[in-house]
């Protein structure tokens, strides 16, 4: 069957998609966007995470037919969404009703100067450098699961506790760095955040 | 495979009566982990994600009205006062990707014993709303459940909504796991007082083939709350009747032993559950005539 969604502000189509393929493939093999990460299948360990009409969702159970004419921001699309969020909706997310990036900034859209394969020399989002400056990547496999998440929690409350963190993060596994750089990486962003507002 | 997408109630109703093995699927939460895991290979896949109203609630004079794909997570957000039972078995729903998207109508469709809805469900009392081509029925939670995730479906019938009893008395719930998210319940317990009707009614999961209410723990507490006059008195419930309850919502309880837990310690577990329920709820009522007196004073 043909399914067509919006991914990271662009209108994308699938053909000859499985009536039982998950969102999750689709993004990964016929997108070309791997960010996304395949790991247990069953939603338990969030390395899938992206948005779905603005809410964070494991793709490995949304079925690709179900998201028939959503809105899907991942991993990839993470920076301009940021960027977008900051410029036009302040203090706020856009979630499904604006579609992350308009019609007029996805025409415009270009690759700046990033490498297609490592993303080097692209932009970061805030939560993304946060990670980086807080050493929260370690083999980096639950990461992109976790910076949708985080990005998500950041974007709906602005200074979190560290309950509201660890509730946020609680359906994303990693098995690298017991979690203290990741919570650190999060309070680094919303400390950032703060300051610009 | 086919992908059916109805755009509308009764388009699902007429593509479940045309392919009464078609499985629907909302939240995807259960029936893509079966396909990913090559478990399953339904004939058809019935998506009611386009079904708008199944996602909607509304808030009765009695009853709410749940739509079945109301996420967890806006059952959390929006129905806490009205739901509270049901509110804070959401939270315990694995993670906030799952509660995004899972609702109730997915529990109740796979009717599993751990399902974590089931036991507030069965606390707070309420009616399962089905509808088929044929017409719509309500069937009354303490028959919904009829065996190791079987329901009283028909082939031809999908879940459209739950009406269930606003509550008026306090409502707990608790669960045994591992950790505090994403984690399928060793068992759980939900406890619900409605003061208006006097009662207690209560609800198990994953400790008997199906979810169940501690019958005689209720009607055992029932009697005992009337003949000492402690909904009027409100007075702390005394330990023996609060040990006796435990024992009988223990007793009936009837689990397996599986990877999760023993069945003796599931046992042991409801028991403790239900004391505590108990002790909380019973605390936050005698609470909340406290305060209706000091407003009165």
């Amino acid at each position: 069957m043909r399914v067509n969604f919006t991914v990271n502000g662009r209108q994308q189509e699938a053909d000859d998609v499985w009536e039982g393929e998950s969102l999750l493939y689709v993004l990964r093999e016929r997108m070309g966007l791997p960010g996304s990460k395949n790991a247990c299948e069953q939603g338990e360990c969030g390395s899938c995470t992206v948005r779905l009409n603005g809410l964070p969702v494991c793709s490995c159970l949304v079925a690709a037919g179900q998201a028939e004419g959503s809105e899907i921001v991942t991993v990839e699309g993470l920076a301009d969404y940021a960027k977008h969020r900051d410029d036009s909706h302040p203090g706020g997310g856009c979630g499904s009703v604006c579609g992350g990036t308009s019609l007029q900034e996805a025409r415009q859209w270009q690759a700046k100067g990033t490498d297609g394969q490592t993303g080097e020399g692209g932009q970061l989002s805030p939560i993304q450098q946060a990670f980086i400056d807080a050493g929260a990547v370690q083999c980096g496999f639950c990461t992109p699961g976790l910076l949708v998440a985080a990005d998500e929690l950041l974007e709906r409350n602005a200074s979190p506790s560290d309950a509201d963190i660890r509730e946020a993060l609680s359906g994303n596994l990693c098995r690298c760095t017991g979690y203290e750089t990741i919570l650190d990486a999060v309070r680094l962003a919303a400390a950032r955040q703060e300051e610009t507002v | 495979m086919d992908f059916l997408r109805p755009a509308s109630w009764e388009e699902a109703l007429a593509a479940k009566a045309e392919h009464p093995t078609a499985v629907p699927i909302a939240g995807g939460t259960d029936v893509m982990v079966e396909i990913n895991f090559d478990h399953r290979r339904p004939e058809y896949l019935l998506d009611l994600n386009r079904i708008g109203e199944l996602s909607e609630w509304e808030v009765g004079e009695e009853n709410v009205l749940l739509g079945a794909s109301v996420p967890y997570s806006a059952i959390m957000e929006n129905l806490r006062t009205e739901l509270p039972g049901l509110a804070l078995a959401s939270h315990t729903v694995a993670s906030p990707q799952i509660r995004n998207r899972g609702g109730v109508g997915g529990n109740l469709g796979t009717a599993s014993p751990a399902g974590d809805a089931h036991p507030a469900l069965l606390a707070a009392d309420c009616e399962v709303e089905v509808e088929s081509v044929r017409g719509s029925r309500l069937i009354p939670i303490d028959a919904f459940y009829t065996g190791v995730k079987r329901n009283a479906l028909a082939a031809d019938e999908l879940i459209k909504r739950v009406h269930i009893k606003k509550a008026d008395g306090p409502q707990q719930y608790s669960k045994v796991g591992t950790r505090n998210a994403m984690v399928i319940a060793v068992c759980a317990f939900g406890i619900a007082l409605h003061p208006e009707t006097r009662t207690v009614r209560t609800g198990i999961g994953s400790a008997a083939p199906t979810p169940i209410r501690a019958k005689a723990a209720e009607e055992f507490l029932n009697a005992a709350l009337e003949e000492g006059g402690f909904w009027e008195s409100r007075k702390i419930i005394t330990p023996s009747i609060a040990k006796q309850f435990a024992e009988l919502a223990s007793g009936s309880a009837n689990p397996i032993d599986d990877v999760r837990g023993t069945a003796s310690y599931r046992r042991h577990a409801v028991g403790i559950m239900a004391r505590r329920t108990l002790g909380w709820t019973w605390e936050s009522y005698r609470g909340e005539g406290r305060s209706s007196i000091e407003g009165v004073a």
